[in-house]
């Protein structure tokens, strides 16, 4: 097989269009509570999909940028996405599970160990989607510190530019500390040592001892290192900054390409960026895209469908990524277009809950397959290790396990002993 | 006395902790960290009708003479990640974990709480520690910023807030009403806006009003100030005091305190922590207790608990011989952070070992096992379960938290023997009620 095309699903609510909860299959009574995201992830696991997205926020949904609305005509509130995770992480086997966890009103240390734990309950299957949060409101939530209103028309004149430098310098402060943490303790650190009375070798847990201009930690992990070491950070990335902390800190960037130029414009980008920012000791950045998929079997159902949500909703989709309405056999061969053009993979964002996840799995999978581009999901060995265990997601996504950063001979600073 | 008049026992069940109380050396000991573990804690506990499954937790390794202490069980999971895993393999058992309202931010916590409590069902508990050192406070944004005085303070307005965003949400909030295109009531959700001397939280929740409302509160203060708080915001109390005329006198104070805060003697559980040991015979039950205690202590621990009276290094001395005729050195206090039972005075606690050491002749890793033997039921099934009866019926406790030495395997005898025990005295539940939240099955206060 040729360089696999990867698969990805982001899951929000009861997807990605505004109005997609008033369809008859969607259950917008039930995504408060556990059933609702373990029949999705299962769906998507059935399917073959490498992993899910779980979107989150530290505020409720809005229809402006960065600052709440009042609206009622649209679904708002959503559980804590790593919680979410976790419960669904022993009741399946082979999907990563990639929550969203914020950054910027977060402690790192609760953030790290949170995410070992969901590697822990997965058996390797953990990732995490960094998030950074510049809204006014949200940093009421916290009343730690103030962060000055920002509208998205001030933010394209480019007067957010001090803040997102400021929130990104932050983001790559707390991934690198959170890397520290799940490396603070060596994977042999536990002897059980009966005889000399030693559960713990000592010399093989570390201090992370990382005092930044945001966050300071000294301790170990109180984690154990997990079954990945690293499950693999990953960011959503539209401008320079982003892809500069995606290039410096991330294994793997959603992108948002809007045509081929775009895309062609959007990977230079990112490779300059990695060119500048990246140890070279580290794999390439994997770089995915995000489309907003509706997919029916024919092409006006899918341009009718989309039209009647755009009714409901009182007006037409918008969105940062390309919305695509139309065949399973149409996204495919923009799929393997993209994945020609460099892409690695791709994130789906579903228009429709459940309906456009199952088209996914159902159609859009079984054609790639057929392409050559992914083992079937059936015998789905992707990455298996050679261990015989059952794949991890850096297996996955192509990632070997990494040397600990605390014995690999590039140690990240002297460490205390 | 009929059935109906007998008071019921609540059980809650301790996972092994990080600390010379689990055995680890034990040949059935298995991993203190895969998931393994945890879903068959849960699940055997779950299999005995406890009421809640019970996780503690610290948030640094622990330290010794400036160095990781090496001696005990260490390493544990984030204790909201791995309820919400749990919550996921059982189906009724309660799930309380041990959060600080120090090192977490309200509106954060609330929000993981209300989340974990929905996708349990109802069936989540939070409980209340507070810490304030510098050694834990490096972890985290706000460093070591408490002064110990005020951990209360910033803990009962952590809750304040909490209840306020646990109640952001009207219980009718979500209409979803396809047809009519509302998905929310336009009433339906509140904005908190609070502002108090550790607090400012202005904004809406995100969660829905969970099933319980309010997950339970546990709280563990014994401190007067301690009593306070729990008295005024708990619905359980996780107690020290677990011998029989401590234990009714510890009872029957924070009871007392409760009508003046207009509340109910039973909207308050006192459960005390307690080990076990059994046995087909009474001699069989007791030479286990033993086998345990000197399991619990090998030699480096009994050297370690001398170190953190001494202020000293210890090492030299033989664990199976005489204790050091050394003084403690007053500098040393702190030899051990990341736990609490640093003594007030060191010289006179090492005079008066050494006083209890001639006089019994124990050598050291003797005298640690006497020190440390906690409080715990010996005996055989029978005999444990009328024990734990009559300081239910007797009003000592409303039943106990049991702690088991091994993992994962340290509840399976209990259930096996204990239970029915207790099931057939009637005072013991015999199956779980169906949906069921937690706070229902405790009787104790409902906000659903």
């Amino acid at each position: 097989m040729t360089r696999a095309l990867h698969l990805a699903v982001a899951l929000d609510g009861t997807g990605w269009h505004p109005a997609a909860w008033r369809e008859a299959s969607a259950r917008p009574t039930e995504i408060f509570t556990a059933r609702y995201w373990l029949d999705l992830v299962l769906a998507a696991e059935r399917g073959g999909v490498d992993f899910v997205t779980i979107e989150d926020s530290l505020s409720l949904q809005s229809s402006v940028f960065a600052a709440p609305d009042d609206r009622t005509d649209q679904v708002r509130g959503r559980l804590d996405a790593l919680l979410i995770a976790s419960s669904v992480a022993p009741l399946t086997t082979r999907i990563g599970l990639v929550p969203t966890v914020t950054t910027t009103h977060t402690e790192p240390f609760h953030v790290a160990t949170a995410l070992q734990t969901l590697d822990f309950a997965s058996e390797g299957r953990a990732g995490w989607r960094v998030q950074v949060s510049a809204s006014s409101a949200e940093a009421r939530h916290f009343g730690r510190r103030t962060i000055e209103p920002l509208d998205l028309e001030a933010y394209r004149r480019g007067e957010g530019e001090a803040l997102m430098r400021e929130l990104f310098d932050e983001a790559g402060e707390v991934i690198e500390v959170v890397r520290r943490l799940w490396d603070s303790w060596e994977d042999d650190a536990i002897v059980r040592d009966v005889e000399n009375g030693r559960f713990l070798d000592g010399s093989k847990v570390h201090y992370t001892d990382f005092a930044g201009r945001f966050v300071s930690v000294t301790g170990a992990s109180i984690t154990p290192r997990s079954p990945q070491g690293q499950p693999p950070v990953t960011a959503l990335a539209h401008a320079t900054i982003p892809y500069e902390l995606a290039a410096e800190h991330a294994d793997l960037v959603y992108v948002t390409p809007h045509s081929p130029d775009d895309l062609e414009r959007i990977l230079a980008e990112v490779h300059d960026a990695e060119a500048r920012l990246r140890d070279p000791v580290r794999p390439p950045l994997l770089v995915y895209a995000d489309l907003v998929v509706l997919l029916e079997e024919q092409a006006d159902a899918a341009e009718n469908a989309l039209r009647l949500l755009d009714d409901l909703a009182g007006a037409p989709l918008t969105s940062d990524a390309l919305v695509v309405a139309g065949t399973p056999a149409a996204l495919v061969e923009r799929l393997l277009d993209g994945h020609r053009r460099g892409l690695d993979g791709f994130r789906l964002r579903p228009a429709r809950l459940p309906a456009d996840l199952d088209a996914i799995a159902g159609s859009v999978i079984p054609a790639l397959e057929a392409a050559g581009v992914r083992a079937a999901a059936a015998s789905d060995q992707s990455g298996a290790s050679a261990s015989g265990s059952a794949a991890t997601l850096r297996d996955r996504l192509g990632l070997e396990r990494p040397a600990n950063l605390f014995t690999a001979s590039t140690r990240p600073t002297e460490v205390r002993a | 006395m009929s059935t109906s008049e007998l008071r019921q026992v609540h059980l809650a069940a301790h996972f092994p902790g990080v600390n010379n109380t689990t055995v680890w050396s034990d040949p059935s000991s298995e991993s203190q960290i895969a998931f393994s573990s945890f879903r068959h804690f849960a699940q055997n506990a779950e299999r005995g009708y406890f009421d809640y499954l019970f996780l503690a937790e610290g948030l640094r390794v622990r330290e010794h003479k400036g160095r990781i202490y090496e001696a005990d069980v260490a390493g544990r999971p984030n204790t909201l990640a791995i309820l919400a895993a749990v919550a996921a393999v059982t189906e009724h058992i309660g799930l309380v974990g041990t959060l600080s309202a120090t090192f977490n931010e309200p509106y954060e916590l609330a929000r993981q709480l209300a989340t974990a409590d929905h996708l349990s069902g109802g069936r989540i508990g939070w409980n209340v520690v507070t810490t304030s050192d510098a050694f834990h406070g490096a972890n985290f944004r706000r460093g070591a910023f408490l002064d110990r005085d005020d951990r209360y303070r910033r803990a009962a307005e952590f809750l304040e807030v909490s209840r306020q965003l646990w109640d952001g949400w009207a219980p009718d909030a979500v209409v979803a009403d396809k047809a009519g295109g509302r998905f929310l009531s336009p009433a339906g959700v509140t904005e908190v806006d609070f502002h108090g001397d550790f607090f400012d939280v202005t904004g809406r929740a995100t969660v829905s009003r969970s099933p319980q409302g309010h997950p339970l509160i546990v709280q563990a203060g014994d401190s007067a100030a301690g009593r306070d708080f729990a008295a005024q915001h708990a619905d359980v109390i996780f107690s020290l005091h677990s011998e029989f005329a401590d234990a009714q006198a510890f009872y029957t104070d924070v009871k007392s305190r409760l009508p003046a805060l207009g509340r109910d003697e039973d909207s308050l559980k006192v459960l005390p922590a307690v080990t076990f040991a059994l046995g087909d015979t009474q001699a069989e039950a007791e030479e286990r207790a033993r086998d345990i205690a000197l399991a619990q202590t090998s030699g480096a621990t009994a050297i370690a608990f001398l170190e953190r009276i001494w202020g000293r290094d210890l090492t030299a001395y033989d664990p199976d011989g005489p204790l050091p005729s050394i003084d403690p050195d007053p500098a040393g206090a702190g030899i051990t952070q990341g736990r609490a039972n640093n003594a007030a005075d060191p010289q006179s606690t090492a005079d008066a070992w050494r006083a209890r050491a001639e006089a019994e002749k124990l050598s050291i890793r003797e005298l640690v096992i006497a020190l440390s033997a906690r409080h715990g039921f010996v005996g055989t099934p029978s005999r444990v379960a009328e024990e734990i009866n009559r300081f239910v019926q007797e009003r000592a406790s409303d039943g106990f938290v049991i702690v088991g030495h091994t993992n994962p395997y340290g509840l399976d005898e209990f259930v096996d023997t204990v239970v029915p025990e207790l099931q057939n005295r009637g005072v013991y539940r015999t199956s779980y009620e169906n949906g069921e939240t937690l706070r229902h099955r405790l009787g104790v206060r409902e906000y659903a």
